[in-house]
C-alpha cells in the first residue's frame, strides 16, 4: 500500500521535473530578445491605457518611444511633463516641455438661452442624433447634450450639468487625452493650453450661421460681428465662417474681447477677479480717443504693440495680478473649477 | 389569382389607410417656393439661374451635378429671389432656389391636356434622354435617378420590369390614389419603360389590401394595346415595397449581398415613377409635381387628404391649407411611419420624393423604456434581409467593425422591422444604421484603394 503511494509521488515528481526541464530549455532556445528599457519606460507611465498618445496603450507607447530616434512625436498627455522627463532620463533623450492642456467646450448654449424647438426621443447618443438631424434646438452646431463625451472620458473629468444641459470639464481630472474630442460629432471640444494658473480666454461657440440666424437660435451665440477682432491689440483673434477664434499663443489675457462681446460668447475662466466690463470698455474708449489723431489719414488703429494701460483697470496679465478670490463669479466670467 | 409574398421575415403592422377614399385634390400655389438642389440620390444639382431671373413653370433651373444626379425644373413661374442654403426637414442646410410665384405661365412645348397618348416613341435612346432631361427620379423613396436605373450596365439584361404598387407603408395612400385615378397613364409609363429595357415581361405588383386598384389596373390592361404586362396581387406584408423583397415576391429570386436587382434580371420602378415617365415622354412635362398624403391617427377622417403638389412648396403651407396641425399630434413625419423621417423643421420645402405629412399621436409614436435583450429572436425572425439585428446591435456597441461586415450590417435596408418587433424596446435600427454607415464607409474606402491600385498597376504596365 505504502509503496503505491511512494511510486505515485515519485513518478509525478519525476514527470514534473522533466516537463519543467523541457519548458526551461524551450524558453532558453526561443527567447525573445526585448529591450529592457521598454519595461522601465512602461513602469513610469501612468498606466491608464487611454490611447491619448496615439498608441494602443502604455506598453505600445513605451515600445514606440524606445525605438524612435527622439521624443518629438511621442508625448504622453496624461503623464505630462513629469512623466516625459522620467522617460527621457531612461532613454537618454531630451524632451521639450509642453504647455499642459485641458479640454474646453466651445458651446455655451445652455437650456436657458437656447430654446428647444423639438423633442428628441431616440437613442441617447450624440452620434446617432447628429446623423438623424440638426438637433433639438435652432442651432445646428451646438451641443446635443446626450453625453457621448462623458462616456468617452476614462478619467471621470466630464459630467453633464442637468441645469445647462452641457458637459462640464473638471480641470483637476482632465488629462487632455483627447478622447472627448474624438467622441463629439459636432467637434465642440478643443484641447487648449491651460494657461498661467489656469487662466484662459476662448470663444465658447461654433455656430457658423450668419448673425441673425445664430442669434435667433441661441442668445449666447457668436454672431460673427468682428468686434473682438477689432478690439484685440495682439492680433490673436481671427474671424472665419462667422465664427471668432482666439489663438492662445498670442492671447495676452487682457479680457478686452470678453468685455466687448455683445453676446457673451467669449469666456474667460479662472481669473481671480470678475471682469469689470465698464472699466475695460472705458479703457478701450480712451485708447481709441488717444490714438485717433496719431493714426493719420487712413484712420486705422495700430494693429499690435504694447497696450496703453490704465493704472487700476481690471487687468489680468499674469503673475503681477493681486488675487482676490472672494468673488469669482459674475455674469460674464465663467469660473468653472473654483 | 394566387397571392404571393416574400419568404424571409416581415411584419404586419395595421395598414391604417385612412385617406384611401379621398380623391386627389390640386393644391393651390403659395407665394414662394423653395426648390432644393438635393432632392435625388447622388450629387446635388447645380443651379443655372441667377437671382432676379424670370422663370416659367417647367423651365430648367439646375443641371445634373454628376453621373448619378438629376436636373431640376422650376415648379412655378415667377422671379428667382435667392439661391442660398436653407434647412431641409432634418434642419440640415441644403442649397435651395427661392422663387416668388407670379401667375402660372408654363414653358413652351409642355402638353397640359388630359388626352391619353398611347403611342410610344420608337427610339430607345431618345426616350432615355427625355426621361433624363425631365429630371425623373424614383419616387418610391430612394429618389434614384430613373435614367440610370433604366440603362443597365452592358452585359446585364432585364428579364422582368416590376412596377411597385405595394405601398406597404401604413397610412400612405398616394400610390393607391394614382393607381385609381391615373391607371392608364401608369400603364403607358410601364410600357415605355418596358420598351427601353428591350421588351421584357412586366408585372405590376399591388398588395391585396387595395382590391379596387388591382381591379382598375386589370380592366385598363384589357383596354390598352400592350402585351406582356400583367398585374399581380401580393399578400399584405411589410416591407413588400422594398426592392429586394418585391423581387423575391414576384420572381422568387434573391438578390445577393451588395448586388443590384439587375444581377437577377429585375428592374423595379414605383408606380408614381411610371406616371412621371409617362408625363415626361408623352407630354414633355418635367417632374415638378407629385402626390402627397396628409394623414395620421390623430387627424379626423374628413381632414385626411391626398394632394397633387408642386415640388418646392413648403410643408407648412400644405399643413396650413389642410387645416393646421391637429390636436394631439405628437410627431410629424414625412413618409410612412416605418421608414419616414421625423419633420423637425416644418418650414422645409417639399421635394420630388415627398410622399406624406403624417401626424401621429403620442400613444403611437412614443418609444417605450429600453430594457435588456431577452434573446427572444423576434428581430431576427422579422428581418426581411435575414440579418440578426440583436447581434449587430451588440457588435456596434463593441465597435467590432470586422464582425459587423462579416454579419452583413451593410445589407440592412433600414425598414425598421427589428425595432417594430422588439419587445424590449431596444433601439436596434438606430444603432444598426450607424453600423451600416461605418461598414459602408470601410467598403467604399477599400473599393477606392483597390481601384487606385489597379490604375497604378495599369500605368506601370503601360510604362514598361
Amino acid at each position: 500500500m505504502s509503496s503505491t503511494i511512494i511510486w505515485t509521488v515519485a513518478i509525478l515528481a519525476g514527470l514534473g521535473f522533466l516537463l519543467a526541464l523541457i519548458l526551461y530549455l524551450v524558453a532558453e532556445r526561443f527567447k525573445v530578445e526585448e529591450d529592457p528599457r521598454i519595461d522601465e519606460v512602461e513602469k513610469v507611465m501612468p498606466g491608464a491605457n487611454c490611447g491619448g498618445c496615439g498608441f494602443a496603450g502604455c506598453r505600445a507607447f513605451a515600445d514606440a518611444a524606445v525605438k524612435a530616434p527622439n521624443l518629438d512625436n511621442n508625448y504622453c498627455p496624461v503623464g505630462g511633463n513629469e512623466v516625459m522627463k522620467k522617460v527621457a532620463a531612461i532613454l537618454g533623450f531630451k524632451v521639450e516641455e509642453k504647455a499642459p492642456q485641458v479640454a474646453v467646450l466651445r458651446c455655451n448654449g445652455s437650456c436657458a438661452v437656447r430654446p428647444r424647438i423639438n423633442e428628441y426621443d431616440g437613442v441617447k447618443s450624440c452620434k446617432v442624433k447628429a446623423a438623424l438631424y440638426s438637433g433639438d434646438t435652432g442651432c445646428s452646431f451646438g451641443c446635443l447634450g446626450c453625453g457621448d463625451c462623458v462616456e468617452a472620458c476614462q478619467f471621470g473629468a466630464l459630467s453633464m450639468d442637468p441645469e445647462t444641459g452641457l458637459p462640464v470639464v473638471d480641470e483637476s481630472k482632465c488629462t487632455a487625452c483627447g478622447a472627448c474630442v474624438k467622441a463629439c460629432p459636432k467637434t465642440l471640444i478643443e484641447l487648449r493650453a491651460k494657461g498661467p494658473r489656469g487662466m484662459r480666454e476662448y470663444v465658447a461657440c461654433r455656430n457658423m450661421d450668419k448673425g441673425p440666424a445664430a442669434k435667433k437660435a441661441c442668445a449666447n451665440a457668436c454672431i460673427g460681428c468682428g468686434i473682438c477682432v477689432k478690439t484685440c491689440t495682439h492680433d490673436a483673434i481671427t474671424l472665419e465662417n462667422n465664427i471668432a477664434y482666439i489663438d492662445f499663443s498670442k492671447c495676452k489675457l487682457c479680457r478686452e474681447c470678453e468685455a466687448m462681446c455683445p453676446t457673451g460668447a467669449i469666456h474667460g475662466v479662472n481669473f481671480p477677479k470678475p471682469l469689470d466690463t465698464a472699466a475695460v470698455k472705458e479703457r478701450i474708449a480712451k485708447r481709441k480717443a488717444a490714438s485717433a489723431p496719431s493714426a493719420g489719414p487712413s484712420g486705422t488703429l495700430p494693429a499690435s504693440g504694447p497696450l496703453p494701460l490704465q493704472p487700476g483697470a481690471a487687468m489680468a496679465s499674469g503673475a503681477e495680478q493681486p488675487s482676490s478670490p472672494s468673488n469669482v463669479t459674475s455674469s460674464n466670467s465663467n469660473s468653472s473649477n473654483e | 389569382m394566387s397571392k404571393i409574398t416574400f419568404k424571409i421575415g416581415g411584419v404586419h403592422p395595421n395598414d391604417a389607410k385612412l385617406a384611401r377614399d379621398r380623391a386627389i385634390e390640386v393644391l393651390p400655389l403659395p407665394q414662394t417656393v423653395y426648390v432644393s438642389m438635393a432632392q435625388h440620390l447622388g450629387a446635388p444639382a447645380k443651379p443655372i439661374v441667377a437671382v432676379g431671373d424670370k422663370v416659367k413653370t417647367g423651365q430648367l433651373i439646375a443641371e445634373a451635378g454628376g453621373f448619378i444626379s438629376a436636373v431640376v425644373h422650376s415648379p412655378v413661374s415667377g422671379t428667382v429671389k435667392s439661391i442660398a442654403p436653407r434647412a431641409d426637414i432634418a434642419g440640415k442646410p441644403v442649397t435651395h432656389v427661392e422663387i416668388s410665384v407670379e401667375g402660372d405661365e408654363w414653358a413652351e412645348g409642355i402638353d397640359l391636356s388630359d388626352t391619353l397618348v398611347t403611342e410610344i416613341p420608337e427610339d430607345r435612346v431618345a426616350i432615355l434622354k427625355k426621361i433624363q432631361d425631365c429630371g425623373v427620379v424614383g419616387l418610391g423613396g430612394a429618389t434614384f435617378p430613373t435614367h440610370v436605373k433604366l440603362n443597365p450596365a452592358p452585359g446585364s439584361k432585364a428579364e422582368c420590369l416590376i412596377l411597385n404598387g405595394a405601398e406597404c407603408e401604413p397610412y400612405l395612400t398616394s400610390d393607391y390614389r394614382i393607381l385609381l385615378e391615373k391607371t392608364k397613364e401608369i400603364i403607358v409609363g410601364a410600357a415605355i419603360m418596358q420598351k427601353v429595357l428591350g421588351g421584357c415581361h412586366t408585372v405590376i405588383g399591388i398588395e391585396e389590401n387595395k382590391p379596387e386598384a388591382i381591379e382598375a389596373v386589370r380592366k385598363a390592361l384589357t383596354e390598352l394595346p400592350y402585351n406582356n404586362i400583367e398585374v399581380q396581387s401580393l399578400k399584405k406584408k411589410y416591407p413588400q415595397g422594398g426592392e429586394k423583397q418585391l423581387i423575391a415576391a414576384v420572381m422568387g429570386r434573391e438578390v445577393g449581398s451588395g448586388a443590384l436587382p439587375i444581377s437577377v434580371g429585375a428592374v423595379v420602378q414605383n408606380v408614381a415613377t411610371s406616371l412621371a415617365v409617362y408625363e415626361a415622354v408623352q407630354k414633355n412635362k418635367p417632374l415638378i409635381t407629385n402626390t402627397l398624403t396628409v394623414t395620421g391617427d390623430c387627424l379626423p377622417l374628413e381632414r385626411q387628404h391626398n394632394y397633387l403638389f408642386r415640388i418646392g412648396v413648403p410643408l407648412s403651407f400644405i399643413a396650413e391649407y389642410a387645416g393646421g396641425i391637429p390636436e394631439g399630434a405628437a410627431k410629424l413625419i414625412s413618409g410612412g411611419p416605418m421608414m419616414g423621417k421625423a419633420i423637425s423643421n416644418l418650414d422645409a420645402a417639399t421635394v420630388k420624393g415627398s410622399s406624406s405629412i403624417l401626424y401621429l399621436s403620442e400613444a403611437s409614436t412614443r418609444r417605450g423604456t429600453e430594457s435588456a435583450c431577452i434573446r427572444c429572436g423576434r428581430c431576427a425572425q422579422a428581418c426581411p434581409m435575414g440579418l440578426e439585428p440583436f447581434l449587430l446591435n451588440r457588435l456596434y456597441k463593441a465597435g467590432d467593425n470586422e464582425a459587423l461586415e462579416a454579419n452583413a450590417a451593410q445589407d440592412c435596408i433600414e425598414c425598421g422591422c427589428c425595432l417594430y418587433s422588439c419587445p424590449a424596446n431596444i433601439p436596434l435600427l438606430d444603432n444598426i444604421r450607424m453600423a451600416k454607415g461605418t461598414v459602408m464607409g470601410i467598403l467604399r474606402a477599400r473599393a477606392a484603394a483597390a481601384k487606385a491600385a489597379a490604375e497604378a498597376a495599369k500605368s506601370n504596365e503601360n510604362k514598361n
